[in-house]
């Protein structure tokens, strides 16, 4: 599904700033891996490059979604191919509803394959049904997208956008930060419930709790821009008990 | 001729005035000696200059209209078709229709509302109809500037609305200022006056738009007395074409527990001027004042908005929103005066911009003027662009970055949209709305997005 070589990539327009620096990562179809590190190992980052955003510059390596380069794409292109990234911190936009921004969202996407538009009617039927299913406030997405929302409901949002966008491959940047146990296991249950042998996912986590809810096939330990561990759910829970001492040992920074 | 003359381009409308007075022996003296001393006032103003000390036009460049001719004559027919095409329209609505300043019956659309009394402001002039007669340039007279001089000078008809006491009007009442199809370009002075008995209510949209493509210019005057307690909620939408001039002036006077509301739509003419000010001049009056105007090309658009508190327990809002591409030029000249027996008095103003290109001019100066010592007062104007972060939250759910920016400033929009209350011109300005952003983002560049 998605291969990743040797990705290095630096802040645009700043010198000597690369802070991804040779990342390699197989996803195959169907699985979910959790990528884990300590603050400033490049998590985000590496989710926000895989996504397109042009705060980043890729300075050496390969990206292929189903053996197709993705890493001359705009997002939109990336988000057209089946790509999702749900944020850390979702953008707050007045004046612009949940409904409407995914209608185009959907619109846009069905446009670029060449496919007719859904119809308001059908659409908003689906809507209805992803709000539900997500147990996000019907009043809520009546309101401006994220705007005076609660953290929690921020990351609800992102899960209803999930759910009504259908993505292959759908990376979680640091969803659960900020959420409480209760709404952690909705993030969960959202995840689990859209899990198929046809979609992949990349959780970015600090901690080990969401991955109680989420178990991954596959666990990443990153630090200091490189994977430095590779590993079972097992590896997740070394990390809860350990903590990341030894790997920022390993790669000689201070912990 | 030459602007070195002064006062700036008079002669231009000399001969018209001369004709105009030749033509009406027959208006009341009061009229004509009213005129006279409009016409006395402007010849010795001429046209505003941004000469240095003239704070009121400091920011706008009047040189292409005093460098234009305009004829000053009632122009070609117009049919009720044309005037649903350009202007918001609901049948259930009383509309009145002012062609190039003359109010005509034909068009307008009247159901004969018990309480209400609208038509021609020449009939209502020359039946002396209400208090007409002191009421007329009164709020907007020859004394106050050049535009209300010349107005004033040329006086003649436009639109009459009075609503007795206690009269709540349901439907909307529309007045459309109109100018004909014609390639000549004209001026045209219509008014319109108000007057709203105590504890009536009023839903009010006044609108100037023009079926011509050539150069017009319109310098319209409106004047609203609201009686006791009474309410007036206005809409003004002003989009002539962008060759034309519009410099209107709308005065109201407000006494004890009235409440009037504005909300501007401002897209038309090369040069826009909405000159509002509203007298807060009796106990509990208040008034909010809100608007969105959006421009591109060389579009030239002023909001010069003022507030008098005159009396204490007074409450004024102003708060504006503009959307600006292309090289464009906006002015908020928001302002508000507290006299010094006003106290209680509460007074906000806001003015955000989207600013969509380079190439475009905001100046935004909110000001207050506080003569009194107990008063609550904010103020605040911002400049902002599309934010890079938002525009790739949007672009990450598949949305084309021309589309997500067309979301992001119909989202700045909506806010102002959703002021627009009575069906058929929220619909109206929505869809005109629309039909501007791909000419906005059309003119925007990479501003905030690199």
């Amino acid at each position: 599904m998605l291969e990743i070589k040797n990705l290095h990539a630096s802040v645009l327009d700043i010198e000597n700033s690369e802070i991804l620096k040779g990342i390699n990562l197989s996803l195959g179809k169907g699985e979910v891996h959790a990528i884990m590190g300590p603050n400033g190992s490049g998590k985000s980052t590496l989710a926000n490059v895989l996504m397109g955003r042009p705060d980043y510059e890729v300075t050496d390596g390969e990206v292929t979604l189903e053996g197709e380069s993705i890493l001359e794409l705009r997002a939109d292109q990336r988000a057209h191919l089946g790509m999702f990234l749900a944020f850390q911190y979702p953008a707050e936009i007045p004046g612009v509803r949940p409904w409407q921004f995914l209608k185009a969202a959907l619109d846009s996407k069905a446009e670029s394959r060449g496919e007719d538009k859904m119809s308001v009617r059908n659409f908003s039927k689906l809507f209805d049904e992803k709000v539900e299913a997500v147990g996000i406030n019907p009043t809520l997405v009546k309101r401006s997208l994220n705007e005076g929302f609660s953290g929690g409901e921020k990351k609800r949002n992102e899960m209803l956008q999930l759910e009504v966008l259908q993505p292959t491959l759908a990376i979680l940047d640091e969803t659960d930060s900020g959420l409480d146990v209760d709404a952690l296991r909705i993030v969960a249950e959202g995840v689990n419930s859209m899990r198929s042998p046809e979609r992949s996912f990349i959780v970015v986590t600090h901690y080990q709790r969401l991955l109680n809810y989420i178990t991954p096939d596959v666990v990443h330990i990153l630090v200091k821009g490189q994977i430095v561990k590779t590993g079972g759910p097992e590896l997740a829970l070394e990390v809860e008990k350990n903590g990341y001492k030894e790997y920022l040992d390993a790669v000689g920074a201070n912990a | 001729m030459t602007l070195a003359t002064s006062p700036a381009a008079v002669d231009k409308f000399s001969a018209a005035y001369e004709s105009f007075v030749a033509e009406s022996v027959s208006a009341p003296k009061w009229l004509k000696d009213m005129r006279q001393q409009a016409w006395d006032t402007f010849a010795e103003l001429g046209l505003p200059t941004k000469r240095r000390g003239n704070e009121l036009w400091k920011y706008t460049n009047l040189r292409p209209l005093a460098a234009a001719d305009f004829e000053f004559s009632v122009g070609g027919s117009v049919t009720r078709n044309q005037i649903k095409a350009s202007a918001p329209w609901d049948d259930v609505w009383n509309t009145l229709v002012v062609v190039d300043g003359k109010f005509n019956s034909e068009l307008s659309n009247l159901h004969g509302t018990v309480g209400l009394n609208a038509g021609s402001l020449s009939e209502a002039i020359s039946s002396g109809t209400g208090d007409v007669e002191s009421q007329l340039a009164s709020l907007a007279g020859h004394e106050e500037y050049a535009f209300t001089a010349l107005s004033t000078a040329f006086v003649d008809d436009g639109a009459y609305i009075a609503l007795d006491a206690g009269t709540k009007l349901e439907a909307p009442v529309q007045v459309v200022f109109v100018t004909s199809d014609a390639a000549v370009s004209r001026v045209s002075y219509p008014r319109l006056l108000v007057d709203s008995g105590d504890g009536s209510s009023i839903v009010l949209i006044e609108t100037h738009v023009n079926l011509s493509e050539s150069a017009q210019f319109s310098a319209p005057v409106v004047e609203m007395f609201a009686g006791d307690s009474s309410t007036i909620r206005h809409y003004r939408v002003q989009m002539e074409n962008e060759s034309s001039f519009h410099l209107g002036t709308t005065r109201i006077h407000q006494l004890g527990d009235t409440n009037f509301t504005s909300t501007t739509f401002a897209v038309g003419a090369s040069i826009a001027r909405n000159d509002i000010h509203t007298l807060l001049d009796a106990p509990g009056a208040s008034c909010t004042l809100r608007g969105l105007y959006m421009t591109s090309g060389s579009q030239q658009q002023d909001q010069e908005i003022s507030t008098t508190h005159a009396k204490p327990g007074c409450q004024s809002d102003q708060f504006y929103k503009g959307i600006l591409s292309g090289k464009s030029h906006a002015v908020f000249s928001g302002k508000v005066i507290v006299m010094r027996d006003a106290q209680k008095s509460e007074a906000s103003q806001k003015d955000l911009n989207l600013l969509l290109s380079r190439g475009v001019e905001i100046d935004a100066k909110p000001s207050l003027e506080i003569y009194a010592d107990d008063v609550i007062a904010a103020h605040g104007a911002t400049a902002g662009h599309v934010d890079r972060d938002t525009l790739f939250y949007l672009q990450s759910r598949g949305v084309d970055e021309e589309a997500a920016k067309a979301i992001l400033v119909r989202g700045f929009a909506e806010e102002m949209l959703n002021e627009f209350k009575p069906q058929a011109l929220n619909d109206f300005v929505e869809r005109i709305t629309d039909e501007r952003i791909p000419v906005l983002l059309a003119e925007s560049d990479s501003l905030g997005t690199t």
